[in-house]
């Protein structure tokens, strides 16, 4: 594997290219698995974009959402661990009943949240970007201020959830055995994402739902003139996507760490609006743009811990690492700005529905 | 007092002494209408006779304030639009109610969709449903077609597949030519006669002589929200049906007196402007504007006026053509370059186009002015000259506002007009355009623009008038030109001009039975 | 001329009397609505510290009296010079920026890259500083400092603008992704060109070092930022309602199409107002960099951008109402820390105050709007969620 890219580095003019390649291909393995990872909390993130926009409503409170599941399902495994004990964790993902109770907390927190954005958005009729930016506010000055009065006692946390494991026989395959390995290293939450991801491009698609969901972020009249119920639907659905992306924030607080601290989202929530964007607002293409983020912030990483040698390496030497940690934002106002003209946005997106008096 | 038992023969659908009030208005007046099986029953009138606002209560968007449905002779409450479809009520709405990016069989079966299980939408059986019902009826859709690639035609027959999908007994069908070519329109008429063999009931809507003397089996005409008259088409010619739309008398509130024609100020020659979706819907029109003379444009909404109105305004391209102005070339400039060469407008939409309505009435008044002196100088706005000159102008043009700095839209409608009016007439304009400038107006305020219209052009302003209000076309123009698909098709003399002439012609583009029976076939 | 005694002697004193309740009510009408979702934040906030103080800070018992001990830590900053010039310190750039956010209302834009123009505009502020400061006076260099933030935040501004105004990217999303460009901009900037050569940690120079410090004007800390904050006031009051482009910027964000017909550019007047907004935070970064912080290390990051927005929104967008809200908002900052210190509880509060104002402030406006539109029946209702229709029911 290592003799290739030095076979390449030997081409002049596309050396550089190939260099970048063969260090790719060398770093695989660890790259993999750390794009995969990160790219968990962004794509559920994105998931919980995609569900409320499809149905016509914009979400930008994604990050609070995120923000304030991490705090609960940290601070509830915190309180449940003091009160019940820390528990013997089960053989699979490290589960302990401090912990489910911890991520409970946090899915319903979540969906709690994200009612509030859907009352604002759906029946007060605010513009639905002050209310996601009042819950991206409120979110970091409520969690802050807990978590301060909180961390002043030195709580133990309830520990996180581990990954699961892949037997080496598998993770030695051949061509494979890598992919696999870096999918299946997950933690509960993570294997749960691909799941999710999959299972909502189908109902999306082919499900009553889905075909529900879509006339409703559409068209909302011709959806009410057949029966359906948009305002109801709406609600439901930016409820049930809060779940999603307090599933992200859960993964932050108590997967990928065990901890919380103060604005631990970093901006996912906004990461993973730009995934659904560069996903066109479906869920697997919100998962492959995530994938394609996180992969620049892995390439980072990797290159600042193991920077390549030759020309490439000196070339890498000037680029530097906040490029590759901007690469995912730029990309998204390339892919908005090159859309001229054509709105691929559900067309109903973000305007509230009045409806029509029977009277 | 209601009959359990389902009653054979009694028609379909009964509406009985249907009366709907909306503010101001009595949109229906005990109206009585029966359609029985098999029946093609066509609804006439002009605009805002309150054909829409019966089916309306039909498809469960209303709710009427007295009156009552009866189904097979059984009397019913419908709930809504869902409650309505359960019964086999479906309406084919003016303006579809579609989703492009959907596809045929996905727009078909939505709210009422086939499912493989409790979850999964079953496409196979749904497609299959489709296809066959489209056999049946002798059209075919790809079901996996996105819809907005369709053309109108086809796209009206997707809104007639959505109603047989959910086995519509009754189906209404409101304008529905509105948007067809002459081709099309004989494919759907072939389509509702073998709708009504199978024994369903359709309502057609309508405001086209010759096509509803053409399909219908009977036709009913409401004019102001009454029933005028029933007819059935071998008993009846155009003439009368135009008589009883239009009604005879003609509702005189100024007389508007002689007309001193100059110079031709507007010349318009072959002009042709596309729609928001890119159809051609003015393929040329040319015609001209004499100083001291009101051009009115009669004609039915939706026949290209507003699309002829923004383009000769500027807020529209045009496709090709010229316009000239007192021999000046003015084709294609801005509405800033066009109201600087003495082109006023009063906009159909003075919502959108003419007012800010979050604005005192003072800003209004200067809306296209505000950067000329003295309003301004540079960039300094001139406050005490733009006062002075809006208190003078709520003087001069009756505004009916506590003060000038009070937001436009605590105005009335017809204050809010005036406040157009006040800046589009109070200076020297060569030619004025008026689009509906008094819709929604109360009767005092019609008469005070009437009176504002024709005291500019005695003054020797060209005014082009399009209004859909036939009465008022009628009252003020000197000139009328009937506007059809886009064409002007006749041009009468004002005074001496037939109402019942005038509303055949909108109706029908002048063209005589047969000829149109020819175009068509 | 028929007078009836007791009446005419009636009339007068009743009439003045309803123009004086009249008047004030005129003038109440617009700050009601603000100062009704403070108090109700205030109350619902003093709920939450008293059940916080229960149920988690280690008091074993509901403090009652602990909210009222908070909140006078917070605002009694006001109360010494040095507490007034600390107010005034963080209502500078508040001020500054949430002028440019609500000119950006105003047009119906939504600005919501307040934070990477305010670093951009930093980064623009520390560059003049190094390259000029050392050989310049402080009367060259402070100008062409804050005139280099205010360019640099310009275009920040303008991109957006541009990238709208041409291929109708949304602005919301092209500012928040900015936002983060920007950090890793400054980032960057910080630790690499703009870095002291000799520092073992990377760290830029001391603007007082280089002749681009802002003077000091009130008690210890309060430096000339607020005169710049006091001029802005009028001068973007000024822009709004006496020039015509302040007309076409109004115009463009309440009625678009009618702006089209009177003859405006809403393509040049989308890049202008974002350009403008831009400037404003960048000035608001110059202000800090120059008379607070005086030297940044990587990851120098500010809160200024979304409170702003707050400013903004409880101004109304109006440049008088964010004056003062931005003078409310800054000093709940500058008391934020005698608060934690004091009462013991954190600073966060204020970001979660500002939060249930908003609510409260928004809920509050549309109920207010609904209620004028029913008594004004049959007007058309508003389906765009745009932010001039936000920002016009708020304001």
């Amino acid at each position: 594997m290592s003799s290739i890219p030095q076979a390449l580095d030997a081409l002049p003019i596309l050396g550089i290219l190939f260099q970048l390649l063969g260090y790719v291909l060398a770093n695989l393995s660890v790259m993999s698995q750390t794009t995969v990872a990160v790219a968990v909390p962004i794509t559920l993130a994105a998931l919980c974009g995609v569900m409320c926009e499809r149905s016509g409503v914009v979400n930008i409170g994604i990050e609070g959402i995120m923000l304030t599941a991490a705090f609960v399902g940290w601070m509830v495994g915190v309180g449940a661990s003091a009160a019940l004990g820390v528990g013997t964790p089960l053989p699979f993902f490290g589960v302990t009943l401090p912990l489910l109770l911890g991520l409970a907390a946090a899915i319903l927190v979540g969906m709690a949240v994200a009612l509030l954005h859907a009352w604002l958005a759906i029946s007060v009729k605010v513009d639905q970007i002050i209310s996601g930016t009042i819950i991206n506010i409120g979110a970091a000055g409520i969690t802050g201020y807990l978590y301060t009065l909180i961390a002043s006692q030195a709580p133990t946390s309830a520990g996180s959830f581990a990954q699961y494991k892949v037997p080496d026989q598998v993770a030695d395959l051949p061509l494979v055995g890598w992919l696999i390995n870096a999918v299946l290293s997950q933690g509960p939450i993570g294997l749960s994402t691909i799941v999710i991801v999959i299972f909502l491009q189908v109902m999306l698609f082919r499900s009553r739902w889905g075909l529900r969901t879509r006339a409703a972020g559409e068209h909302p009249r011709a959806a009410e003139t057949v029966g359906i119920d948009v305002i109801w639907l709406r609600y439901r659905n930016v409820v049930m996507s809060g779940a999603l992306a307090a599933l992200g924030g859960a993964w932050l607080s108590m997967e990928q760490t065990n901890g919380f601290n103060a604005n631990m989202s970093a901006g996912r929530g906004f990461i993973g609006l730009a995934a659904m964007i560069v996903g066109r607002w479906t869920p697997l293409g919100a998962f492959g743009a995530a994938l394609l983020f996180a992969s620049a912030t892995g390439l980072g990483t990797s290159l600042a811990i193991k920077p390549p040698t030759g020309d490439l390496g000196q070339l890498m030497a000037h680029v530097p690492g906040e490029f590759w940690e901007a690469l995912p934002y730029i990309i998204t106002i390339v892919v908005l700005a090159g859309v001229i003209g054509r709105s691929i946005a559900p067309a109903a997106d973000g305007r509230p529905y009045e409806r029509e008096s029977a009277t | 007092m209601t009959d359990d038992a389902l009653d054979a023969s009694a028609p379909a659908l009964e509406m009985r002494g249907i009366t709907k009030r909306y503010p101001g208005v009595v949109a229906n007046d005990h109206i009585d209408l029966d359609v029985c099986r098999g029946e093609i029953h066509a609804l006439l009138g002009e605009n805002g006779a309150g054909k829409t606002t019966l089916m309306n209560v039909l498809y469960g968007l209303a709710r009427p304030d007295e009156g009552r449905i009866l189904l097979d002779g059984r009397q019913i409450q419908i709930a809504g639009p869902s409650d309505a479809i359960a019964r086999g009520i479906s309406m084919v709405h003016q303006h579809f109610m579609l989703i492009p990016v959907l596809s045929v069989a996905e727009n078909v079966i939505l709210g009422a969709e086939t499912m493989s299980n409790a979850v999964f939408v079953d496409r196979h059986e749904a497609d299959k449903r489709i296809a066959s019902l489209a056999a049946r009826f002798g059209f075919d859709l790809d079901p996996d077609a996105k819809v907005g690639s369709l053309s109108v035609g086809q796209q009206q027959r997707v809104e007639i597949l959505k109603a047989l999908y959910r086995d519509a007994r009754i189906l209404v069908l409101d304008e529905p030519t509105a948007v067809l070519t002459p081709g099309e329109t004989q494919e759907i008429f072939a389509l509702l006669r073998r709708l009504a063999a199978d024994g369903r009931s359709i309502v057609f809507i309508s405001h086209k002589l010759y096509e509803v003397l053409e399909v219908a089996d009977r036709i009913t005409v409401i004019r102001r929200g009454r029933v005028i008259g029933e007819r059935k088409p071998a008993e009846t010619t155009e003439e009368e049906l135009a008589e009883l739309m239009v009604g005879r008398e003609v509702e005189l509130t100024v007389d508007r007196g002689e007309s001193h024609v100059g110079e031709p100020v507007l010349r318009v020659e072959g002009l042709r402007v596309a729609d928001d979706r890119h159809h051609e819907v003015v393929p040329g029109a040319t015609f001209e504007i004499r100083a001291g003379e009101i051009l009115g444009v009669a004609g039915v909404a939706g026949n290209g006026q507003d699309e002829l109105v923004q383009a000769l305004i500027g807020l529209r391209r045009c496709l090709g053509g010229k316009v000239t102005l007192l021999g000046r070339d003015v084709t294609g400039l801005s509405p800033r370059g066009l109201n600087e060469a003495g082109v006023g407008y009063v906009p159909g939409d003075r919502h959108r186009f003419g007012l800010i309505l979050a604005f005192p009435v003072y800003d209004n008044l200067i809306l296209t002015s505000y950067y000329r002196p003295p309003f301004a100088r540079g960039l300094m706005r001139n406050d005490s000259a733009i006062l002075e000159s809006a208190a003078a102008q709520i003087e001069r043009y009756d505004i009916r506002t506590p003060s000038a700095r009070v937001l436009t839209s605590t105005l009335s409608g017809g204050n809010q007009q005036k406040v157009v009016v006040a800046r589009e007439f109070d200076r020297e304009v060569k030619l004025l355009i008026l689009d509906q400038p008094t819709r929604g107006l109360d009767v005092g305020s019609i008469e005070f623009i009437h009176r504002q219209i024709i005291a500019k052009r005695d003054a020797g302003t060209a005014v082009l008038l399009v209004s859909a209000e036939l009465d008022e076309v009628m009252e003020m123009s000197d000139r009328i030109v009937v506007m059809y698909r886009g064409r002007m098709v006749a041009e009468l003399d004002g005074r001496t001009a037939d109402k019942g002439d005038v509303g055949l012609l909108m109706a029908t583009g002048g063209q005589a039975a047969a000829t149109q029976k020819e175009a068509w076939a | 001329m028929g007078v009836s005694g007791p009446d005419t002697i009636q009339r007068p004193p009743a009439r003045a009397r309803k123009a004086i309740v009249g008047a004030i009510r005129a003038a109440a009408q617009p700050i009601a609505e603000p100062v009704v979702a403070i108090l109700l934040a205030l109350l619902v906030g003093a709920v939450g510290i008293t059940l916080c103080s229960g149920l988690l800070a280690g008091h074993k018992n509901f403090d009652v009296g602990l909210p009222a001990a908070a909140y006078l830590a917070l605002l009694g900053g006001v109360a010494s010079p040095d507490g007034i010039a600390s107010t005034l310190n963080y209502s500078t750039p508040l001020i500054l920026a949430g002028l440019g956010v609500g000119l950006g209302f105003k047009a119906g834009l939504f600005n919501i890259g307040g934070r990477g123009q305010f670093l951009f505009g930093t980064v623009g502020a520390m560059a003049v500083a190094t390259a000029v400061g050392v050989s310049q006076s402080s009367y060259i260099t402070v100008p062409l400092a804050l005139l280099a933030g205010a360019a640099f935040g310009a275009a920040a501004g303008f991109i957006p603008g541009l990238l709208k105004a041409t291929s109708g990217a949304h602005e919301v999303v092209t500012t928040i992704m900015l936002n983060y460009v920007f950090v890793f901009v400054t980032y960057w900037a910080i630790s690499g060109p703009l870095s002291l050569p000799n520092a073992h940690q990377p760290i830029t120079a001391d603007v007082t070092n280089r002749n681009a410090a802002l003077p000091i004007i009130l008690g210890q800390d309060g430096h000339a930022g607020i005169l710049l904050a006091l001029v802005a006031v009028p001068i973007i009051w000024f822009l709004l309602y006496r020039t015509t482009l302040g007309f076409e910027i109004r115009s463009a964000g309440a009625n678009p199409d009618a702006a089209r017909y009177g003859g405006m550019r809403t393509n040049r007047l989308i890049v202008l107002t974002m350009s403008i907004a831009g400037l404003m935070s960048g000035l608001a970064g110059a202000t800090v960099l120059m008379g607070v912080v005086h030297q940044i290390e990587p990851g120098y990051d500010t809160t200024v951008g979304f409170d702003a927005i707050t400013v903004a929104l409880l101004g109304r967008s109006n440049p008088v109402g964010i004056l003062f809200s931005g003078l409310l908002l800054g000093a709940m900052r500058a008391g934020s820390q005698t608060m934690q210190v004091q009462a013991g509880v954190p600073a966060e509060l204020v970001d979660a105050l500002q939060a249930i104002i908003l609510v409260f402030l928004v809920v509050n406006a549309l109920r207010h709007w609904l209620d004028r539109r029913a008594a004004r029946r049959g007007s058309t209702p508003a389906v765009d969620g745009g932010a001039a229709q936000a920002a016009e029911a708020v304001a």
